[in-house]
Parts: C-alpha cells; structure tokens; sequence
C-alpha cells in the first residue's frame, strides 16, 4: 500500500468520512485519517472544515501523529484562529517535554503559527527555549524570534528577544551562532536602521570560528554576514581573508560563491604590491572554474556574477578563456552568458580562438545564439583593434552564407565597426549592398540606410538604393523612416545636384503625410535648415560623430563597485541595485566598497574617508529639490560665478538677525568695529581695542605663517552614486587669514565632465565663494582633480539649523547636483581674537550668566601650555593663565568673522585628562559649535 | 528565506505544494508556466524568473520541476544547491526520483520537507541525519508498522545533529567493515573538424562507501596528489592538513558520499582517449549526402575502451538516413533527427564505422549547421588524468577493515565538431 490511494478519494462525502475516522477510537485508524488529510492538502485541496478533529488528535505520544497534526496546524491556522487557541495548551506543555526533540518541535511549530493571539502565549516558553540547556533547542529558538519579528515586530522588541539573540551570536555552538546570525540578518532586512548586526573585531572573531564548524548552510549565513562588515585597517582585511579562503574548496556552491563576495570585497582594501594580494587572485581562479561544471541552474548564476568579476578585475580569469567556451548542448540561457564572458576576457593573445569559435557558433541552430554570436564578432572587432581586420572578413564570411537572420545581424555590428574606425573598412560596403534586398527587420534596415546615407560620396547609385526603400515609405518602422530621411538630406548635400527631386519627396512624406511628431519634426528641421542657410545644414547633418568604444558595453563603476557587494545575490543576476527591485525597496542599504587604506597607500587615494568618523559629521546628499533649496535654485549657475558684490557686506553683517538679540548688544558694545575681515590676509583695520595691538599683530601674524589651524581630512561629501558619476569630497582650511574649501572631484562616470560652477545657499555666517570654481581642463572619466576655492564671509546671510549648515550645488555638463555639509566652527575664528584683559574681565561680568554654558572635553591629555600654543594656531587666544588648587585655568577669547566675542575659561587638572570648558558668549548659541570646535581641535 | 515550494510535472500541473512561512496562492506558478512556454525546450526554462511580489527559482530534474518562492534578497545558489539537495534526498530514500514515487510517498515527503526547512532556514539536510529523523519507507519496515503500530518518525534527537561531526550517526555497527572508493573522471572536450583539442578538462570525483563500525578516522594519501589543485571537498575533510601534508584525513559519514571532487583543466594533462574521423556532406544539388565515421582509440594507457555510444543531432532538412555499421547497433530516428549508434567496445584491430547516404528533404537548400556528434565511453582501471592512491590508513578503531579502491574514466560532455 502506498500513499498514492489518499489521491485517488475523491467522492463527495469525503471530508465526511473523514471526520468519522479522526474521531475514531483505533489509534491506526486515526493516524491513517490524518494522513489522508494531509495528503489532500499537499494537492492544494481544501481541508480546513476539519480543523477541530484534526487539533483533538494532538494530545499524543505517538510523535508521527504530533507532527503530522503539527503540519496541519500550520497550513489552516491562520483561517481559524479561535480554533487555534484551543491548540495553545499543548504547545505549551511541549516546551517543557523532557525530549529536546518534542520540546523544539513546539517551540518550531508555534512559531509558524501566524495568529497574533497565539504569538501572546508564545512569549514565555521562546524565552525559556532560548536559554535552553540543549543546542538543538536554542538554535531552533532563534529562528523562532524571526518567525515572531515577522508577525508581531514591536512585540519581539518590547520583550527584549533581540538581545537575547544578539547574545546567541556568542554561544558556545556553532550551529546556534549560524541560526542566531541568520535570524539577525533576516530581521535587519526589515530595519535597515537599526543597528541589529553591529559588528566588532571580538564578535568578527567569534563568527570566524563558528564558520569552520557549523554546517554548510550556516557558513553562508555567516560569510554574507561577514560581508557587511568594514574591516577597520588592511591588516585586518586580510587575516579575515586567510581565515575566509578555506572556504572556496567547499562542495556546496553557494558557501564558495558567498567567501567569493567576501574576498572580492575585503580585497579592495589591501595594496597590490602585497604578495598576498597576488596569492589570492591566483586562488579564486580554480572555485570559479569549478562552479562551471556544476547543473546548469547554478552555471547560470555564476555567470552573471562571474561577468561581474570579470568586469571589475579581468586579471582573476583572463587565462581561462577556454572553460567559457559554448558545448552545443548547454542550455541557451548558459550559452548567452557564456558568450558575454567570452567578449569581455577577449584580448590580442586569445582573439584568434576566440574568433575561431564565435564562427563556429555562428553556423548553430539556435536562432538567438547564432544572433549573439554574429553580434560579439563585431564587439570583438570594436574592443581589440588589432583583430577589427580579421572580424570584419570573419562577417563577410558569413554574409556569404546568405542565411537571413545572420546577414542582417552582420549588417548591423558592421555599422558599429564603421563608427569605430571610420574610412578603413568602406570596400566592404559593395558585398553588403548586394544583401540589401533580403533585409527584412527594421534594425538592420536602419543600419544599412545609415551606411549608405554616410558613404552616399562612394556609393555610386546611392540615391537609387535609397530611392528603393522611399517606395514603402509609410509601411517601414519609425527608426527605418528617421534613419532614411537622415541619409537622404545627407545624400543631397553630398550629392545636391542630382538628389534635389528625392529630398523634395522625402521631406514631404515626412512632414505632410506622416503623423509621427519625431518625424515631422526631424523633417521640419532639415526642411528649414536646407532652405535657410544650406552651409550650417552641412554643419549639422554632416559634423564629425564621436567615437563609440567597447565601453558602452560596461556596467558603470560606481553600479559596479555596489554590485561587487552584493555577489551571490539576486542583484548580481539581474546586475540592477536591489534598490531597483526588491519590493518596496524597504530595507535596502547602499553598499559600497571600502576604501583601500593602509600606511602604504594613503593620501593620493581621494576616497580615504575614515571610517570611525561620528555620524552628526557625515555630508548628507539633498535628494530632490526640496522647499529650502529655493534660493539655490534661483542662483544663476553660469559658468563664470562671480564673487558675491562686495559693497553689500556690511549691511548685512549689522542686521544678523540669525542669532537672536544678544547679538544687537554685542555689536553694540564691540563699537569700533564695522566690517569682519574679508578674506585677504588680516589686515587688523577694524581690530577693537587700540592698546594690545601691536604684539597681537605680531603674535597671529607669526602663528598663522607657521601653522594655520587645524584641517579635518576630506571626507566624501557627494558620493558618485547620487550625482551621475561624480563624487566629491572635501574639507575647509583657514591659512593666514583666509578661508578656503578644498575640494576633490573625482569622475566616476564614463563620459567626460566640463563647464564646473559651485554655488552655495544663503547660510549663518554668509560664506560664500570668493572667487568662480576653476577647474581648468575638462574631467576625463577615473580622473579627480583638487581644487581650493577661496571663500569670503560676506554673502548673505540666512539662520540654519544647524548653525554650521552648508548647502551647496555644484553644476556641470551633466546636471546640478545638491549637497549638503557641516563646516568647523574654527575656520571663522578671526586673527585679531585676543581681547585686552580688562575688557576680559568686563565683558565676563557683563554677560549674564544664563548666556554660560559648561561642557566637558574628555581623552585629552596635553599640559596646560601644550593646550594653549595648539589653540593659538586655531586663532583661540589665551588671555591669562592661573593656578588653583593645583588646577590650571585659561583664559580665552575668540572672535567670529561676523564679530561675534566668545570668552572661555579652561580648567585642566593635570591628572585628568576630561578638561572643563565654560563659554560666555551674547549669543549662547554659537556655544554648543565653539565646544565641538575645541574638541576638534585639541585631539587632533 | 525559501518560502514555498512547487513541484511540478512535465504536463504543467503542480502535483505537490509546500509552505514554510504563509501560504503563497499557486497563481504564482503562472508565470512559471508563461516562461516554459516561451521556452522551446524543458532544459531551457530560465532559473531564475521575477514576478511583481516574488522571485521563483527552479531546477529541472528527473522530468520534473521544483520551483521555490521567496521574496526576499535570498543568494539565488543558496536556493537552487537547495533544491538539488531535495532532489537527492529524495532518489536517496526512495531509489528514484519521479512524480509516480513522490505520489507514492507523499507523506514522507511532506515530513523530509519540514525536516530540511524551519522558517525557510534550512534545518537538516544531511541524509544521514534525516533517516535518522525520519526512516526511509522500506517493505519490511512498512509491514512491521503495520502490525506493531509503531511509526517511521524517529523520537530521539540525532546524535549527529550537533556535534563536531554532524555527517556521522553514532552506534554504528557492522559484522563486514569495508570502505570502498571510486576515482571516477569525466572528460568534457571539444574537438573540432580537425581533430585537434579546443578545449578539454577532467572533472573527477572520489566516492566513497563505507561502513565501518564506531568512530574511524582514515586517512588517503595520494601518490601525486600535485594534480589536485582546484578540489572541493565533503566538509568532513580537515583542509588544515591537506594545505600542510596533501593528506586527506577525515572521519567518513556513515554510508555513501562524495569525499571530494576535483578539476584538471591543464591542457596537456588531459589525454584524449578516442578520435573520430568523419566525412558528413549534404551535397547541394542532389538530394543525398554522404555519411561516414569511424572511432579509433588514441591515449588510452593500453585500457580497452568499451560502452561507446555515438549521438549525433541532423538537420532538420535530413529525411532518413541508410547506414551500415561494422559493429554495434544503430538508430535514426525520422521526428526528431537523432542518430544514435551504439558501438560497444572498440577493437583496435578492426576499428568500428558507420557508412551510408543522407536523403535530404528535395528543393530544400544545403542545411547551415554541421551536426555536432556526441560521444560517451567508459574505461575501466584508468584515470586519465593519471591520478593514484597511495594508502588509506585507519585509525580510532581495532578491527581491520577491507579497503578497496577502483579506478574509471567515462566520457563527460564529449563533443566533436564536423
């Protein structure tokens, strides 16, 4: 008897019968009834009217019946779930079950059990299951929590079972590590925010051992888990990619493709002159061969990943050409892959081979292969131009067997090769005109009216061959009609005196008869350009074409950089970011590759951006146009940015509403002073107070000279991602009075970038440039440039929040991107900042204590005079200096380019390394970015 | 995670559907079914396909589709090694893997399913483990339920479940301790017109089956095992002393399993056993061509080369073929323009032939493509690429095992261009 009998039930009083049985008394005959539910619900039929004789056949000690009632449970008790409930207390009393097994299954069922009531009991016994004596339990208990986070997200926080899990990534066994991570991963998928899998060296530690015993399925977990993760130097990197290697002679693909991602990733950090960054190219080359010789399914999919690494280091695979090599029975999907790869490795040293076997392909069955094929030679020809001779006589080859659909395909990669190397292959045009009849698709139509069009000079009956396709004019596809009006106005302006009657009729067909706007239009345009001014017509129509290059082909870097991170995953078979398709797009970071680092390679790499650096300092890409940006947008973007008009300047510098009204009663009481410095070198004209003068003129003049204060390394303030290709980084510098932004761009974009112009918005303290963005010659694609653009304080001023907000736009051919970025407080500090001390010590008193605000600056352990000199640099003057009680206090002052006092005192005890800081200042708000500037500026 | 599961025969009806999250409706199927249409040919249904709210993953084994859910970023590998694990399964508890037999068991299946997947996580999937869970169905076993009413679910925890070793059940004894491995390689080539190599390769693969009793070590050493460079290995291998010592030391699972396999790709290591010489000619006017080949035997270590089977697709323009084969039997068949010859051993005294004429379809022109002819073979005590065992060494345990070693190679994808 087998179980094919529970198919065969199918008369009408079945669930009937059925009942009867469940409630029999014999055991056997129970158990025989459950099966045949069972099995009709495997066949998708509906069973669910059995639900409460199925749930009285749980109280078992048979543990088949339990499971197979269990199943039943699963599958309907969403449908009924105050049925359910009456399951609950069984589920219960199994997690306390002696048998590990029994109590695992509970604790496993009830989690798939998707009716919140229930999820309510659940809590209590996944608590106990979660700390349970036995592995088997535990590591079933964390998949659990994912299975609960899926239904009811607010209560697995509100219990706290994400820490429990997070502790489960330190158990003593491996298995429950791999389930623990997995779960993690899985629920991170839904918070991108959160900070679930927050890895550190020990916890990287912990999941490295784990990834040597737990099962196959566990070391992918773990490996895509590693994967997230930013090593903090090179030197790590790579004792995690010795740790990881093992992994690529695994049986299981998926483990080998997973370190694969790994390795590509943690790879990019370390230097090519490392032997060891030469020992692991050459190992990853056998695991990707290997995967090639797996069922198809999986061949496919290690070929789109391994075009990708291809495309992002060929040096990995370029001697195993031959294992991409097409057998005649592979699957098409395989084969297409097969001949993507094939192309991209293509070089001078294979091209022969490569040649010889794309002609074989060429003369298959299969339709779409045959095209492919045709189509790589002339990819072949365009990407290695020693060999552009021989493709080309390989496509007459072809052309000669007169089989249609290769023809025409041969026809259409013959078009690109003209492109790419114009005025050398043209004797072939006579052996394509003699196919033109047998031209049926519109792309190879439209390519062969574009070569006749273009050679119309050499082609003695052009205007016949031409004339020919006019007849069905309106029957043809609009790319065919486009393309022939094209060829035909370039005929008659290479040709015009016998061509005049023929471009009469094809302007009128296009204009007059056609109801395509495109067409018209084209028409219309031509039609004015010939009747005006016929030189510009020859301008136009005939003007010197670009180049096309086998790059067209590529995937774009920065795409290809994010796309590297996510090798083995759905996104690199359908080589889109899962941005672009994952449902919703909830839960999706972008990922990028890390920065090479290391003490070998440093500062000529634009992209260094430390990785620790606090998240309120990260620039933050402003995405769309929003309401704010209104006067960005206003701003004329020419080219050629003049400097703000400077007259204004001191207008707006006395009507700085932006920080509230202490600020009135600080000019006030500062008098003397109209204007902040501008930004040439400070020329004290408007310095205060007459007596101190002139040894403070000497003292900033000599300290600007030497050092000018601190300057934060660049960080990527626009990464290329978000602005087409370009990215830039950048950070801002006070040298000897003058402010400056210096700035990197870099173009990670496959075209070239001109016609640069910044502009800023209207911010606090009115910076803004002081002189156009020069950026000399245009920006070829993997090319960066540094620049300092000089900036001055008197632009117009507008509150932002935060005070040291600056947004900025930034224009070049391609379109005007926006940014935003935090400037250092400390690049407005003004030379002549140090106060007299009776005008200190007046000021201190005047100011009301609530404008006090006390901070604490921790991990600093400079000496009192250490502190004193580095400040100095920054323009932050120590007025005097005291000793109490064994403490040191400085006193300090600073002035704002928009003249804004800031007193300090700077306690320091010289066992402490936490130093007290107390800001005075009529206009506390500044207090809070003075303090950061201080930190910046003393550990650093 | 993996979240449905649909098997689905050649006829395009789901004959078997498994849920591990909710249940997703089989409408999703639909677009399964679209893409199998498009494609001409079972083989060629793309494995991976999207769908608004869903991504289906498929392989296409023993004439029957397994189709997996998810819906989520899941490694599409990680699925579909998945999949072909199912598949294993299956033909490991039931001998054969076929709609009939999965019909048959349904239960089984249903319960091996749940075993091998929690939450879309896999769970266990060593088969091991899994007939320790849950017992093959076996005549004796099936009768034996039946009277005593017990039940083919395991109630104990495997032991291998979480130890160190979790391919190893523990208890296990037999009355004959003997370890068996097969070197089996497959060359896949391509030769073309010429008869020279395009491309050629060795996969080879050891298997092993051993039934030794408690806890064995092994160790194998090779005597060249500097042709094993690109290896992958059962995760019961330790890797640190195969880097330091090319020693193979592990501690076997219980049964049958692939110790490891391997890849030769260094041309001149890659002897090629047999040539073909053939002279195929649809002649343009006419409307017969003529056919012939011969195979003959090349390196083949003084090994005889038998089972040979020669497959060739025609053109769709060829009508019949009449051929007269030296030896063997051969087949033509008119639908779907398959030759197939089925030649035996080869003599190399008087070496095989398959002579004859074409008839071309009249008015026809001459066909475009050239049939690409196929060939399988096998030889017995040789590894082509060479490679031999040492010794194979026992420790752990008292008794003296019987070990035995054999040595094949066989055709894989072998092609040869005419």
């Amino acid at each position: 008897m087998t179980d094919s009998k529970y198919f065969t039930t199918t008369k009408k009083g079945e669930i009937f019968e059925l009942k009867a049985e469940l409630n029999s008394d014999k055991k056997e005959k129970k158990k025989e009834a459950v099966k045949k539910v069972i099995a009709s619900m495997t066949v998708g039929k509906d069973v669910s009217a059995l639900f409460p004789d199925v749930v009285n056949c749980m109280q078992t000690d048979n543990l088949e019946l339990k499971k197979l009632v269990y199943l039943y449970l699963m599958n309907y008790a969403k449908s009924q779930p105050d049925m359910a409930i009456m399951a609950v207390n069984t589920f219960v009393k199994d997690c306390e079950d002696p048998n590990p097994l029994i109590r695992a299954l509970a604790v496993r069922t009830m989690g798939c059990i998707r009716v919140d009531k229930i999820t309510e009991y659940l809590c209590e016994p996944l608590r106990k299951c979660l700390k349970d004596e036995d592995p088997y339990v535990r590591k079933t208990a964390a998949v659990c929590v994912a299975k609960l986070h899926d239904i009811n997200a607010q209560l697995v926080e509100d219990q706290g079972f994400l820490d429990t899990l997070k502790d489960l990534i330190s158990d003593s066994n491996p298995m429950v590590v791999a389930n623990a991570v997995a779960a993690l991963s899985e629920i991170a998928e839904s918070h991108p925010s959160s900070n679930l899998l927050d890895l550190n060296p020990q916890s990287i530690n912990k999941l490295l051992t784990a990834l040597n015993e737990c099962t196959e399925w566990g070391q992918i977990f773990i490996l895509d888990c590693l994967a997230n993760y930013m090593p903090k130097d090179d030197r790590e990197a790579q004792s995690i990619c010795e740790r990881v290697t093992p992994r690529l002679s695994h049986a299981n693909s998926a483990v080998v493709l997973s370190a694969v991602k790994v390795l590509m990733k943690f790879m990019e950090m370390l230097s090519k002159d490392l032997d060891y960054y030469g020992t692991l190219l050459k190992k990853l080359a056998p695991p990707l061969v290997t995967l090639l010789s797996a069922e198809p399914e999986l061949q496919y999919v290690a070929l789109r990943n391994i075009n990708l690494i291809v495309q992002k280091r060929p040096e990995i695979l370029k001697h195993e050409m031959k294992v991409f090599f097409v057998k005649y029975n592979d699957p098409i999907y395989v084969k297409l892959e097969k001949l993507d790869i094939m192309i991209r490795l293509a070089s001078q040293a294979n091209i022969a081979q490569v040649l010889a076997e794309l002609k074989e392909y060429a003369t298959e069955v299969d339709v779409d292969f045959v095209r492919k094929a045709v189509r790589a030679i002339g990819r072949c020809a365009i990407k290695v131009e020693q060999s552009a001779e021989r493709c080309v006589s390989t496509l007459l080859d072809l052309i000669q067997t007169k089989v249609n659909y290769v023809v025409q395909e041969a026809i259409v990669v013959i078009k690109d090769i003209f492109r790419k190397y114009p005025n050398k292959y043209e004797s072939v045009i006579a052996t394509l005109c003699e196919n033109l009849d047998s031209l049926d698709e519109p792309e190879a139509r439209a390519a062969m009216i574009w070569i006749v069009g273009e050679y119309a000079e050499r082609i003695d009956n052009a205007d016949e061959l031409l004339e020919s396709f006019l007849e069905g004019f309106h029957d043809e596809s609009t790319q065919v009609q486009l393309q022939l009006l094209t060829a035909i106005v370039k005929l008659f302006l290479k040709k015009p005196t016998e061509t005049q009657e023929l471009v009469q009729q094809v302007l009128s067909l296009a204009t007059q008869d056609s109801d395509n706007p495109d067409l018209r239009d084209r028409g219309y345009i031509y039609w004015r350009l010939l009747s005006t001014d016929p030189v510009a017509a020859k301008e136009v129509v005939l003007a010197e074409k670009p180049l096309i290059s086998e790059e067209t082909d590529l995937i774009e870097p920065t795409l290809l950089d994010e796309l590297i991170c996510y090798i083995g995953t759905l996104a690199s078979v359908y080589h889109k970011p899962p941005s672009a398709f994952v449902e919703g797009s909830r839960g999706v970071l972008h990922k990028g590759l890390p920065p090479r680092t290391g003490s070998i390679e440093g500062p000529e790499s634009p992209d260094t951006a430390p990785s620790g650096e606090p998240a309120a300092d990260q620039p933050s890409v402003i995405p769309t146009q929003g309401d704010l940006l209104g006067d960005l947008l206003n701003l004329d973007l020419g080219p050629p940015v003049t400097g703000p008009p400077m007259a204004t300047s001191t207008v707006p510098m006395g009507a700085v509403d932006l920080l509230g009204g202490g600020l009135d009663s600080l000019i006030g009481g500062s008098g003397s002073f109209t204007a902040a410095p501008s930004s040439t070198a400070p020329t004290n004209v408007g310095a205060p107070l007459g007596s101190g003068l002139g040894d403070l003129f000497d003292l900033t003049a000599g300290v600007g000279t030497l050092s000018g204060s601190y300057v934060a390394p660049k960080t990527v303030w626009l990464p290329a991602m978000k602005a087409k290709g370009l990215e830039i980084s950048g950070t801002f510098s006070r040298q000897v009075g003058s402010i400056s932004m210096d700035l990197v761009l870099t173009n990670k974009a496959l075209q070239v970038m001109s016609d640069f112009a910044i502009q800023f918005n209207r911010n606090s303290f009115g910076l803004a440039p002081a002189a156009p963005l020069q950026v000399h010659a245009p920006l070829a694609p993997n090319q960066s440039v540094e620049i300092s653009l000089p900036l001055n304080t008197v632009g117009s001023v507008m509150k932002m929040d935060p005070l040291n907000n600056l947004q900025v736009a930034v224009k070049n051919n391609i379109d005007v991107f926006y940014f935003s970025t935090l400037y250092p407080l400390h690049i407005l500090f003004v030379e002549d900042g140090k106060m007299e001390r009776q005008m200190f010590l007046a000021t201190w008193k005047d100011i009301p204590n609530e404008n006090e605000t006390q901070f604490q600056i921790k991990d600093c352990s400079l000496n009192a005079d250490a502190v004193s000199s580095k400040l100095q640099g920054s323009n932050i003057f120590t007025i005097a200096k005291r000793n109490v009680e064994g403490q040191d206090m400085l006193y300090q002052s600073l002035k704002l380019t928009n003249g804004i006092w800031v007193l300090a005192e700077l306690r320091i005890q010289p066992s402490n390394p936490s130093f007290m800081l107390s800001l005075k200042c009529r206009a506390p708000e500044v207090s809070q970015y003075i303090y950061q500037a201080y930190e910046t500026i003393l550990k650093n | 995670m993996i979240h449905s599961l649909f098997l689905i025969n050649a006829a395009g009806d789901i004959f078997l559907e498994k849920h591990w999250k909710s249940v997703v409706s089989r409408s999703v199927c639909d677009y399964f079914f679209e893409a199998q249409e498009r494609a001409s040919e079972a083989e060629n249904v793309p494995p991976v396909i999207p769908t608004p709210h869903h991504y289906l993953l498929s392989v296409y084994r023993h004439k029957i589709f397994f189709v997996a859910v998810i819906q989520s970023e899941v490694p599409p590998l990680f699925v579909i090694e998945f999949l072909h694990r199912v598949v294993d399964t299956f033909q490991d508890y039931f001998g054969v893997c076929s709609e009939v037999i999965i019909k048959d068991n349904v239960v089984v299946v249903y319960e091996v399913l749940e075993e091998m997947l929690d939450n879309g996580f896999p769970l266990a999937t060593e088969s091991n483990i899994l007939k320790e869970l849950i017992k093959p169905p076996t005549i004796l076993r099936t009768v034996v339920n039946t009277i005593t009413g017990s039940t083919n679910v395991g109630d104990q925890l495997p032991t291998g479940q979480l130890s160190v070793v979790p391919w190893r059940r523990t208890g296990v004894k037999y009355t004959n301790n003997e370890a068996y491995f097969d070197v089996i390689e497959e060359i896949d080539a391509i030769i073309d017109k010429s008869g020279s190599t395009i491309t050629a390769e060795i996969q080879g693969v050891i298997d092993a089956c051993v039934k030794l009793t408690g806890m064995p070590d092994l160790t194998l050493s090779f005597m060249n095992p500097r042709l094993l460079d690109d290896v992958s290995f059962h995760p019961c291998v330790r890797f640190k002393r195969w880097e330091s010592e090319r020693i193979l030391s592990f501690i076997p699972p219980d049964g049958n399993f692939r110790l490891l396999s391997y890849h030769v790709s260094a041309q001149n290591l890659v002897a090629i056993p047999v040539y073909v010489k053939h002279n195929i000619s649809f002649r343009d006017s006419s409307s017969l061509g003529r056919f012939e080949i011969t195979v003959g035997p090349k390196q083949t270590m003084g090994k005889t080369i038998e089972g040979v089977m020669v497959t060739s697709q025609m053109p769709k323009s060829v009508l019949n073929m009449t051929l007269t084969p030296s030896q063997g039997t051969h087949v033509f068949d008119p639908v779907t323009k398959l030759l197939s010859w089925d030649v035996g051993k080869i003599n190399p005294q008087k070496l095989p032939s398959l002579k004859g004429s074409v008839s071309l379809q009249a008015g026809t022109s001459k066909p475009d493509e050239n049939p690409t002819i196929n060939l399988q073979f096998k030889i017995q005590q040789l590894a082509i690429s060479g490679l031999k065992v040492n010794r194979l060494d026992m420790y752990g345990e008292k008794y003296k095992p019987f070990k035995g070693i054999k040595y094949m190679t066989k055709a894989g994808k072998f092609q040869v261009r005419t």
